[in-house]
């Protein structure tokens, strides 16, 4: 089995599952945010529970960013070991011909969301890393603010029209990410069923809704308050 | 029509090799691609130089020798065909043609647009049979029965020509539709299923010591196979893989 | 030297059973010390080599492409012939026998073509076992068609590729010897000449084509499995490389060559479109079953086809002529390939011909369309169909059947074979002549083998469809691991074959003497130009009808020719590289040759058979009135030539064919 992830499918396989890992908690991230557009309250204790139950700080949150990492670094070196295959490269090259942007392009998309994320660590995860466990208040409130702060936050993040901006950017390239990435994943995984209609339909509509919920959530702040 | 070409010329395996601007006037549409390079080739014997070197045999799209990039694409601009079976039709007069060899690491080129494809052979060696004897003294043929659908499925997989284009074509060099659909001619059959887990360990192993690119699933190898090869002999070989680990 | 065929004695039946078990064998330590050389590496050279692999000699086998799953067997579309019976109609050994036989024009050897009926069903157990996968039906059993000149079914297929199919079962029988070390495989190689030492072939000399390096190679037995030489005509069916030099090399060294008048002119063919073509491109014989062979009545017609003014569905159905349905009312459109040929022939030379070129006939589908079209409407309940709605599913059902050769016909010609009707003519694809060889697949050098379609043997003067890759496989898995154990079994004391010996010396200063020749000849012309020239003689007199006065002009003009070649050839570049030019330039001196030894075997036989057709033998009344004439009283043998210099010394030799099991006809398709 060790070798199995040594070789050229196995690394394939363990970009689908990372790939797998990665959709769902998109789907997670996505709900409790949109939650934020209907009910502060709400939002506020959900992000509390988050980010204070040790579980999923200690369980979930560790797990997640090996996977992020995980995906990234793999994608990266397979595109390295790729580039070396190909050798010389062709003089005139027609890839539209047979292919689509997405496809040919998935370390592009992938670099650009790395980069968004770094700034979402810079944005989110570093202050609130920097508040829990470096301060140590686990109080979840804030000066001025009555009740938990999560909402308040978030509300002064979309104040930055050029945050708002980068944000969109960023979802429309993992929009671009996901239209090949969802029915590559199955692919991987020897589905076929990832080249029918059904799932193909499937994949476009979570690669298209997902990303487009994000934006949608960074313009209605953005311009609501 | 009169055209121009940019052909790539390359001495030998050593040579850097480079870009060469030719030009060949009253093509007939009607002739086929590679009657259009000999046309070029007698016009280059009889003026002292010497002819572009290629690789072509059977010349009605069986054989899987010839092996060219037309305007970035393999085999050219048609569908479903190689390129001895891409006629002039294609082209308009005054066109300007590039023309490249398949390339990738592991199809190095052996002179101008020939190139070395035994890494695909060696492949085959790895696993690609089944261990029966030439004896003539098997079961009688009929006593294996086989589904319509495995029988047809394994001759669609079989069809495959080992021209390299899904290489040629894939921007990782992948040669996984290669692989795959021998992998899958075997699998599908029964005969071929005692063997099934040492053939695809030892094939998929070839393959990737061969330096062949991983597959990214982006399917333009499917669309320029002329024999039409479908992607799902590679979801096959990876369940076949995966199956075969986890043993 | 007189001819032995070494045909075993007794009844037909059991001559290959009994000698099989008579036979001298190598026991298995014995074959480690044994070196086998395979030249050729198609159906019959990649089964013989896995199979002799397997068995424990030591194999080297050579090809010219960079592999052998490319040699040109991988062409052939059809399919298979075996006496299995499956379809319970009747079939046999001895049907399939007398068939081969009897389509052969009665100019085979019976003993062998026995054989190959015996083993038959044995390649279709063996390519199963391997995993070839041949076209089943719904219960999981193989299905089965017919095929041209036969009364049963007995044709296995595997879609329109089995010839691929079966190669690249052969080559992955090689494959699993390859990765054993049992077969040393040496891609881009050609054989440039076989070394004789003390009377034994013991080796060969070959180029290495990537490297342009002569390299020797040495063995106890050398087996020749090239092909054959159709490519003498220049157009054929043949691939690009297919060619005559390791077949003509060995006869210059004392291996007889037979019958090479011999060749398959196939009639369904497209046709030439102009001077450039480079190769003919062959249609499925399966196409005759449904299409209807026809050009105009009329002259007129015809010269407003030809010119452009006028499209074949404009003309009137009692202003066509199907001139197969004509002359041979009871075969109609599916006479054997010589018959129709000519008759295609016939037409055109009349002027009757149908493209730029007048040469071409339609083949023609509509009334196919209709037929099956009608069939499927009563299946799917249609009441009162439009014509159009039968033609749709007529053409569906065609499609079903040949749409990969339709596709395949429109692609080259840009017309669409559903709408208009296709142009076909013949075109050489598969010479029956070869290397003269003994029942053991021995030539008359001994140790020195011929299998395939290089030799000679089994199909006489015609072959019928679906027989070539069955004899292929025949040779190569089962007969000629059997008879050269025979010959080996005196060489196991030989010890390994040294390179290092004046035979071999020889023969490698005569391979580089003439490579130095080409590279240094400082002519005007491109090889391609003595091969289309050679080409154009050989098809216009030595091609479907051939006359004395024709054939004596050919032998005078192609000696001209190769005169003419070795003179002011002109091979560019260098010979310590891969170069192209030089690679035809030597298979061309050799096609300048056999040509000649060609159109004086046709000269020599003054009979029509089967694919020879001499003007001079026709019949001039009865019911036959102007169809081949053959001769068995005066031409019943095969015409064994033996080398002595120029091709018009070569001296004749005769066998003398015994017809005990099978009595003569005259072919009658009226």
């Amino acid at each position: 089995m060790s070798g199995f992830f040594k070789s050229s499918i196995g690394r394939k396989v363990a970009m689908a599952l990372s790939a797998f890992f990665l959709m769902f908690f998109l789907l997670i991230h996505i709900t409790i945010n949109l939650i934020s557009v209907f009910s502060e309250d709400t939002f506020n204790t959900v992000s509390h529970f988050m980010g204070t139950n040790p579980l999923i700080q200690f369980g979930m949150q560790p797990v997640l960013i090996f996977g992020v990492v995980f995906h990234f670094v793999l994608g990266f070196v397979l595109e390295l070991k790729n580039r070396k295959a190909v050798g010389v490269s062709y003089a005139r090259n027609n890839g539209g011909a047979n292919s689509t942007w997405m496809s040919r392009n998935m370390v592009y998309s992938g670099a650009a969301i790395l980069a968004f994320i770094v700034l979402h660590f810079i944005d989110f995860w570093i202050p609130e890393i920097n508040t829990k466990y470096i301060i140590g208040d686990m109080s979840g409130t804030m000066e001025g603010v009555e009740g938990f702060r999560y909402y308040e936050e978030l509300k002064h993040k979309f104040e930055d029209p050029f945050r708002v901006g980068a944000y969109v950017i960023a979802f429309v390239f993992l929009a671009l990410h996901l239209l090949h990435g969802f029915t590559s994943a199955f692919q991987s995984m020897g589905v076929t069923a990832g080249r029918k209609k059904g799932l193909q339909n499937l994949g476009k509509a979570y690669s298209i809704i997902i990303p487009l919920g994000f934006i949608f959530i960074a313009l209605y702040h953005h311009f609501n308050h | 029509m009169n055209l121009t070409l940019k052909i790539w010329r390359q001495k030998g395996p050593q040579d850097k090799g480079r870009m060469v601007d030719y030009k060949v006037n009253d093509i007939s549409e009607h002739m086929s691609f590679l009657e259009m390079m000999d046309v070029l080739n007698e016009q280059l014997v009889n003026s002292g130089d010497e002819p572009v070197a290629f690789d072509h045999d059977c010349r009605e799209g069986i054989c899987g020798m010839c092996s060219l990039y037309i305007n970035g694409q393999a085999h050219g601009p048609d569908r479903g065909i190689t390129t001895c079976q891409l006629h002039m039709r294609m082209f308009n007069d005054g066109d300007t043609i590039t023309i490249e060899p398949f390339r990738a690491k592991a199809f190095p080129v052996i002179k101008d647009l020939v190139i070395d494809r035994m890494s695909f052979e060696r492949i085959q060696q790895a696993g690609g049979y089944i261990s029966v004897n030439t004896s003539g003294n098997t079961q009688d043929a009929n006593n294996i029965p086989i589904s319509k659908h495995a029988a047809d499925e394994a001759m669609d997989a079989a069809a495959c020509i080992g021209c390299g284009a899904c290489v040629a074509t894939c921007k990782n060099s992948s040669a996984m539709l290669f692989v795959g659909a021998k992998v899958s001619q075997f699998a599908l059959l029964p005969q071929g299923q005692i063997e099934a887990a040492e053939r695809v360990l030892n094939m998929v192993a070839q393959m990737d010591l061969e330096g062949f690119g991983n597959c990214t699933n982006i399917g333009a190898c499917e669309i320029e196979c002329p024999k039409g090869i479908s992607l799902d002999n590679i979801a096959r070989m990876n369940r076949e893989l995966m199956k075969a680990s986890l043993k | 030297m007189t001819l032995d065929s070494k045909i075993p004695k007794g009844p037909i039946k059991d001559k290959w059973t009994t000698y099989k078990d008579k036979i001298d064998l190598v026991n298995p330590a014995n074959k480690r010390n044994i070196d086998i050389i395979v030249v050729g590496t198609g159906l019959a050279g990649g089964s013989a080599a896995a199979t002799l692999a397997e068995l424990g000699y030591n194999v080297k086998a050579f090809a010219y492409q960079d592999s052998p799953r490319r040699a040109h067997s991988i062409a052939a579309q059809g399919g298979i012939n075996a006496s299995k019976n499956y379809m319970g109609d009747g079939d046999s050994n001895y049907r399939l026998f007398y068939d081969t036989v009897k389509g052969g024009d009665y100019r085979s050897r019976e003993a062998n073509v026995y054989r190959l009926a015996e083993v038959s069903g044995n390649i279709i157990d063996q390519c199963v076992a391997q995993g070839v996968p041949f076209a089943r039906d719904y219960g999981g059993l193989l299905d089965n068609r017919s095929f041209g000149g036969v009364l049963v079914s007995r044709t296995f297929y595997a879609k329109g590729q089995t010839g691929q199919q079966l190669l690249l079962g052969a080559y992955s029988a090689m494959n699993r010897q390859i990765a054993r070390g049992k077969i040393e495989m040496f891609n881009r190689h050609e054989m440039l000449d076989v070394v004789i030492v003390d009377g034994k072939a013991r080796g060969i000399i070959t180029r290495n084509l990537i490297t342009g390096e002569i390299e020797r190679h040495s063995a106890h037995a050398v087996v020749i499995a090239t092909g054959g030489y159709g490519n003498v005509y220049f157009l054929s069916t043949n691939a690009m490389g297919s060619n005559a030099t390791a077949a003509w090399k060995i006869h210059k060294k004392g291996a007889y060559f037979a019958n090479p008048c011999f060749t398959q002119i196939h009639p369904t063919c497209i046709p030439r479109s102009g001077d450039y073509q480079s190769k003919l491109t062959l249609m499925s014989e399966s196409l005759r079953n449904d299409g209807r062979i026809w050009v105009p009545k009329n002259m007129d017609d015809a010269k407003a086809i030809q010119q452009g003014k006028l499209k074949p569905t404009e003309i009137a159905e009692e202003n066509r002529d199907y001139f197969l349905e004509r002359r041979y009312p009871a075969f109609g459109n599916l006479v054997p390939r010589d018959v129709a040929s000519r008759a295609a022939k016939e037409r055109c030379d009349a002027g009757y011909g149908v493209n730029a070129t007048g040469e071409a006939v339609y083949l023609d589908f509509a009334f196919a369309f209709e037929r099956y079209g009608k069939e499927q409407a009563k299946i799917h309940g249609i009441s009162n169909p439009s014509k159009e709605k039968i033609i749709e599913l007529g053409q569906a059902i065609i499609e079903e059947k040949y749409g990969n050769l339709f596709q395949m016909y429109e692609k080259i010609i840009a017309e669409n074979p559903y709408e208009t009707p296709m142009m076909i003519y013949p075109a050489t694809h598969y010479t029956m002549g070869g290397v003269w060889v003994d029942y053991n697949l021995m030539t008359t050098v001994p140790g020195l083998y011929c299998i395939g379609e290089a030799n000679f043997s089994d199909h006489g003067a015609n072959r019928l469809g679906a027989s070539a890759l069955m004899q292929g496989l025949a040779d190569g898995y089962f007969v000629l691991p059997y008879t050269i154990g025979d010959y080996l079994s005196d060489n196991i004391r030989t010890g390994k074959i040294s390179t290092d010996s004046q035979e071999f010396e020889e023969a490698e200063k005569e391979v580089k003497d003439r490579i130095t020749f080409f590279m240094n000849n400082n002519g005007s012309k491109s090889v391609d130009y003595f091969h289309k020239k050679l080409g154009k003689i050989m098809w216009d007199k030595v091609g479907m009808a051939r006359n004395a006065e024709g054939l004596k002009e050919a032998m005078a003009e192609i000696k001209a020719i190769r005169e003419e070649f070795w003179k002011e050839v002109k091979v560019p570049g260098d010979a310590n590289e891969m170069n192209l030019e030089l690679e035809k330039a030597g298979r061309v001196a050799d096609f300048l040759e056999l040509g000649e030894l060609f159109a004086k075997d046709a000269l020599d036989r003054n009979e029509s058979c089967g694919g020879h057709f001499r003007e001079e033998s026709v019949e001039l009344d009865g019911e036959q009135k102007g169809e081949a004439k053959r001769n068995d009283k005066d031409f019943a043998y095969v015409s064994a030539w033996e080398y002595k210099g120029e091709p018009s010394d070569a001296v004749l030799h005769k066998e003398e064919l015994e017809f005990k099991d099978i009595e003569l006809k005259t072919r009658s398709y009226k």
